[in-house]
């Protein structure tokens, strides 16, 4: 073993920590900082919506934005799904502008995407935007779109205690809707349980439950969204 | 499962760093984590030992430290733990949960460099 020559420093130094302290998702939250900024200018109010594949989101999304036209509101949706675009093609049936962000592989949306699939459209044309994204409870809690209010979705038929499978995702999100409420009595749902259950996880969430299908509870989330848009 | 997506930012985050300090050489990687960023542990440790290879990261160790659920609570006029993910209530007084300070960090917050 050969000495080092004079004045080298020693080798067996500690380890050298040095303090980074930055979110790993830094560049999404940048994009999504600036999101919500251009979505603020512009006055668009921004929803995205979250739920296991199956929970009617598409149906409720739809039924959104058919009764926002028949007010004279200006919606629009963006649709992320792994492949196809039957999503897209059902809301399009509502007359509001419909764009899919087809994700592939991945499961979740990320703010780039959003970012990426708004070019086309003037948002200073839209009053509403929402974003639909992939089916699943776990992956999308963690990525920031810029939106003003996110919806965790539950169908009656999923049972109660979805929330306290995937905690996360409920406290990641600001409003709780309880879907597809015209089969709560086929499908033996125990609503005090449910709303047990998200209170359990997310003291003091707000809840709705509503039906796309026969319509029950539909103003109260209309109400909702438009006093929600006009004091952002 | 998206996890690897999130190796990936791991790496990207601190590969600006190590550009930013000039071709330093990282032992470890540093990351707080807590359980309600959305992040499963086990899963994230297993997709950084595929998202390393063939990057500079290659030897570098992933450390991940836990960072458990802390709220404020307004009862107890004070920091305190939850009973669970499940449970978020406090684990002393047991009032509902409203201000949590602690526990959503996915956060990289060290490097270990070789000298």
């Amino acid at each position: 073993m050969s000495t080092p020559p004079r004045g080298t420093p020693p080798r067996s130094t500690p380890p050298r920590i040095v303090e980074v302290r930055q979110n790993v998702l830094k560049h999404n939250d940048e994009i999504a900082r600036g999101l919500r900024e251009a979505f603020h200018d512009a006055g668009v109010y921004v929803v995205s919506l979250v739920s296991s594949p199956g929970s009617g989101k598409t149906a409720f999304l739809e039924k959104t934005l058919s009764l926002l036209r028949e007010r004279n509101y200006r919606p629009a949706a963006l649709v992320g799904d792994l492949a196809t675009n039957n999503d897209a093609a059902r809301l399009a049936r509502s007359q509001a502008p419909v764009k899919q962000i087809t994700t592939g592989t991945l499961c979740h949306l990320e703010a780039a995407m959003v970012q990426t699939a708004l070019t086309e459209w003037r948002l200073k044309d839209l009053d509403f935007l929402f974003i639909e994204n992939v089916g699943n409870l776990v992956c999308p809690s963690s990525y920031d779109l810029g939106e003003n209010l996110r919806l965790v979705l539950l169908s009656v038929t999923e049972g109660e205690d979805k929330p306290l499978k995937y905690p996360t995702i409920f406290n990641s999100a600001d409003m709780a809707v309880i879907t597809k409420l015209d089969l709560a009595e086929a499908a033996e749902f125990d609503s005090a349980a449910a709303h047990a259950n998200i209170q359990s996880v997310r003291p003091g969430m707000r809840v709705l439950e509503l039906s796309a299908k026969t319509g029950r509870g539909m103003d109260a989330w209309l109400d909702l969204l438009a006093r929600e848009a006009k004091s952002s | 499962m998206h996890e690897l997506s999130i190796a990936l930012s791991i790496l990207d985050v601190a590969g600006e760093e190590v550009e930013r300090r000039g071709n330093v050489q990282v032992e470890a990687i540093y990351v707080r984590l807590g359980p309600l960023s959305g992040v499963v542990k086990e899963a994230l440790i297993s997709a950084y030992e595929l998202a390393r290879e063939q990057t500079p990261f290659a030897s570098a160790r992933l450390v991940i430290e836990d960072m458990p659920i802390v709220i404020f609570c307004n009862r107890c006029g004070t920091e305190r733990p939850v009973h669970s993910l499940q449970e978020m209530r406090c684990a002393h007084c047991d009032a509902p949960a409203d201000r949590i300070v602690q526990g959503r960090e996915l956060q990289l917050s060290a490097l270990e460099l070789a000298e």
